[in-house]
């Protein structure tokens, strides 16, 4: 047998604590595990509720029809009948909503993220980063109240479809303006510089050239702003607060999918309609994200 | 004309839009607590009276400054370890194997619920089972708002974290392993050392969110304009008293609302920033 | 002592037994069922000497190299067969804390610890293990060791400092310096100079030298001219296989394999 040293040995202080260690450190994965597993449940847990309390609610006329009035709801509920009546005005409202609001929020995101991508080194642009991420730090019920003051006290004269869209617009254009510089950064240089040695006039290299090149990008970040607004209910009630038809006029009230389910949760009669709603919502956004994610894998490689 | 001088002031006067809509908005919030100021000055910050009745108006925004920091604050509390546990095991347990984008991915699905929801699963599901283990009454206050708020905030702490976990240098891990540590001790001192202010920043951004957060806590946090008494106590926050009394509010309790507004702008902005104060040192 | 070896007839040797301080005995390894890294390899590496294993990129003589302190297994889906003895124990029933200690291993880009101090880098493996020692011995411990890889003048006056400042070369003698300070049997080094400049590589090699006198030193090596400088043995790998195992002068100047022969003389790898 040899001996196994040939060298002194730091003295005696080489605990021989590999088990404690070795347990400790099993025992911190499990509960790191567990953690991880605990994040999962919830998620599943509130989709699957969404399912099973909302699909039974949901039919042709979910599509097509207004939302019901108390008293019908109240009539429904004592027979034990489905709530009669749809979310259409909510559909049509939030859709409305998001188109004007995009018509404003998405030219100008792209402009102001063109110019970030134009001027990455100087001390104003830094500026305006800064005033970006400030920007979409605002809590949402700040940005309503805002609008408030500035649309339906002063433009419109009442809750509105215009207010409503301008407090969406301030929300969507951060999320724009960044996707928007980070989608053109990731368009080689070698192509701009290839046009301008053609002699293309700027606005034509930016429309003709960068646009297209970060296309997908930039339509990825506008498919997550627009499921993140679709969501929004709090700055909704300070600016358009609901309608129980649809309606068209800007400067009048709409409603809106969150805004109904707000509607139905406060209201006793309406709450089965509450997660066929809910789910409608849940999945819309859904798709949203899911589309925006397909899009930016696909045309990754160019 | 030249088109690149136009061009170049189409890109510039949009940037100036963007500063002026922003400075704008905070004027307007200025302008509009301005007759709340007059009437309390800074004793609005400290006074936790809140009484709309006409004639007799007082207001203070102590007990929804006092509400908003102990749901926030709880809301990290518990938000960390589920934040910290799911950023380790996509990028560092599991890194790279199908786990890790099952976890990852349950992450971004929690990231796209709208806040709306929250409540309502808060409120049918979690306060039921609140109230039937004992621990509250009725199932409003804090506690449980504080919970439905911490797992909302997880998507914003885990998706800095993951970044900030995933580049510490292999090279690292390995000469530690090499030293005879186990994988806690290689967590404990390679892996954490080099990301913890990349995590804390993306703490402090997730406790920014929840400042701000309206729909799902005034769903359950039991809406009484109180100071907060304990952890299973009713109150109110910044958000959610906007949300609730701005319906009928005109006059100096409208401006009051207004400052409350104010107020909440300026603490989520100043978060923010010292978030990203964080990320820039550590770049 | 000679020990030659011939992959075409496994296991002829003629042993040393009181020399011999590590044993490849019949190591195979493999990623994914059929993919074999390493292939039947059996050979004894002597004590306090340098042995430089060499071979084309691929062939196997990294993963053999962390088969020896059990890094591979930090990868899934590795499949071992055969084992490694360290004297006579066989490394696959030793706790890899234990194990670890008693194999040291440097690594081919200098890596200190970046938040830790030049100080708290060398006594790392032991905070690492949760030992805890007095201060004046963990001061001694320092100060030897930095001794040891010719670091302590130039770095005793900022034993507290952050190490990323040194150099290339003192980073990596730092990296020596910290798998030196358990006073390990063995140190293993993945090719530590193929990032430092000629005059940092020339002064690893001299302490390399040095430290053969204490230490058992293995060595992967991409550069000829180095196993030919400071090895006492080498070995040459070839697809995973061990083609040629005996003392740098002989197998430089008389290689028995054409496989050898082609690499030294630069025909390929």
């Amino acid at each position: 047998m040899n001996s196994s040293t040939s060298i002194s040995k730091p003295a005696g202080k080489l605990a021989v604590n590999f088990r404690s260690r070795s347990v400790k450190s099993k025992l911190f994965f499990s509960v790191t595990l567990f953690f991880a597993l605990v994040t999962i449940a919830v998620v599943l847990l509130i989709i699957a509720t969404l399912i099973v309390k909302g699909l039974r609610q949901i039919n042709l006329d979910f599509f097509t029809k207004v939302a019901p009035d108390t008293f019908q709801a109240m009539m429904a509920n004592a027979s034990g009948a489905i709530i009669p009546g749809g979310i259409l005005n909510g559909i049509a409202g939030s859709l409305y909503l998001v188109a004007i609001s995009s018509i404003f929020a998405i030219p100008l995101g792209i402009v102001i993220g063109i110019y970030l991508y134009e001027n990455p080194k100087n001390k104003y642009a830094d500026l305006i980063r800064d005033i970006t991420d400030i920007l979409q730090g605002i809590p949402s019920i700040v940005v309503g109240l805002i609008v408030y003051l500035w649309v339906v006290v002063h433009v419109t004269q009442s809750y509105s479809v215009l207010a409503g869209s301008v407090a969406l617009a301030i929300m969507m254009l951060p999320l724009i303006i960044r996707s928007t510089e980070e989608s053109l950064k990731m368009v080689p240089e070698s192509l701009k510089e290839a046009a301008f040695a053609l002699g293309t006039p700027y606005y034509k290299v930016i429309l003709r050239v960068l646009i297209p090149s970060a296309f997908s990008g930039l339509i990825t970040g506008i498919l997550l702003a627009l499921s993140r607004v679709l969501g929004e209910t709090a700055p909704l009630l300070l600016t358009t607060l609901g309608n129980s038809a649809v309606n068209w006029n800007l400067s009048k009230p709409v409603s809106a999918v969150p805004l109904l389910i707000w509607q139905f949760y406060n209201d006793p009669n309406m709450v089965n309609l509450v997660w066929s709603s809910s789910l409608f919502l849940m999945a819309f956004v859904l798709i949203l994200n899911i589309l925006s994610k397909w899009i930016a894998s696909k045309k990754r490689i160019q | 004309m030249n088109s690149e001088k136009i061009t170049r002031y189409i890109l510039f006067g949009s940037s100036l839009f963007l500063l002026i809509l922003t400075g704008g908005m905070f004027y307007s919030l200025v302008e509009g607590s301005l007759s709340s100021f007059h009437v309390f000055g800074w004793r609005f910050l400290f006074s936790s009276e809140w009484d709309p009745t006409q004639g007799d108006q007082h207001f203070g925004a102590l007990a929804f400054i006092a509400g908003t920091l102990f749901t926030s604050v709880f809301a990290l509390i518990v938000a960390i370890p589920l934040a910290f546990s799911t950023s380790l095991i996509v990028a560092e347990y599991f890194r790279n194997s199908w786990f890790a984008n099952v976890v990852s991915t349950s992450v971004d699905l929690l990231a796209g619920i709208p806040s709306v929801i929250f409540g309502l699963w808060g409120f049918y599901a979690l306060r039921p089972f609140i109230v039937s283990i004992g621990l509250s009454h009725q199932g409003f206050g804090i506690f449980t708002a504080g919970l439905v708020l911490a797992i909302m905030i997880v998507p914003y702490a885990t998706s800095l974290s993951n970044s900030i976990i995933l580049m510490v240098p292999n090279e690292l891990k390995e000469a530690a392993y090499s030293l005879g540590a186990t994988r806690l001790e290689v967590i404990w001192n390679v892996i954490l050392p080099n990301a913890r202010s990349g995590i804390a920043a993306s703490y402090i951004l997730a406790f920014g969110r929840a400042l701000g957060e309206t729909m799902a806590v005034t769903m359950l946090i039991g809406n009484a304009n109180i100071l907060p008494k304990g952890l299973f106590s009713t109150g109110n926050t910044m958000a959610s008293v906007i949300a609730n009394e701005f319906g009928d509010a005109t006059g100096v309790h409208l401006s009051a609302l207004i400052e409350i507004g104010l107020l909440l702008f300026i603490i989520t902005a100043i978060i923010n920033a010292i978030g990203k104060l964080i990320i820039k040192k550590t770049a | 002592m000679l020990l030659t070896r011939n992959t075409t007839m496994i296991n002829e040797q003629k042993i040393t037994k009181e020399q011999t301080i590590l044993t490849f005995d019949d190591l195979s390894i493999a990623y994914d069922k059929d993919k074999y890294a390493v292939k039947n390899v059996s050979a004894e590496i002597q004590k306090n000497a340098i042995t430089a294993i060499m071979g084309p990129s691929g062939c196997g003589k990294t993963t053999l190299l962390r088969a020896i302190n059990r890094m591979h297994e930090l990868y899934p889906n590795i499949l071992t067969t055969g084992k490694i003895n360290l004297y006579q124990d066989n490394i696959y029933e030793m706790s890899t804390i234990e194990l670890r200690r008693k194999i040291g291993m440097v690594f081919q880009r200098p890596n200190p610890f970046p938040t830790m101090s030049i100080y708290e880098n060398v006594i790392a493996g032991y905070k690492l293990n949760g030992i805890h020692l007095k201060r004046a011995e963990r001061d001694e411990i320092v100060e030897t060791t930095l001794r040891d890889v010719a670091l302590w003048e130039e770095v005793k006056s900022a034993l507290h400092k952050k190490g990323t400042f040194l150099s290339g070369g003192q980073q990596q003698r730092l990296c020596v310096a910290r798998a030196l300070a358990f006073k390990p049997d063995v140190i293993l080094l993945d090719e530590p100079t193929s990032a430092l400049d000629p005059i940092s590589t020339a002064k690893i090699e001299d302490l390399l030298v040095e430290l053969k006198k204490h230490y058992t030193i293995i060595l992967v090596t991409h550069n000829m001219s180095q196993a030919a400088r400071i090895s006492d043995y080498s070995m040459f790998m070839y697809l995973g296989e061990l083609i040629e195992y005996e003392d740098t002068k002989t197998m430089f100047t008389n290689p028995k394999d054409s496989r050898t022969e082609g690499y030294l003389t630069g025909k390929f790898g």
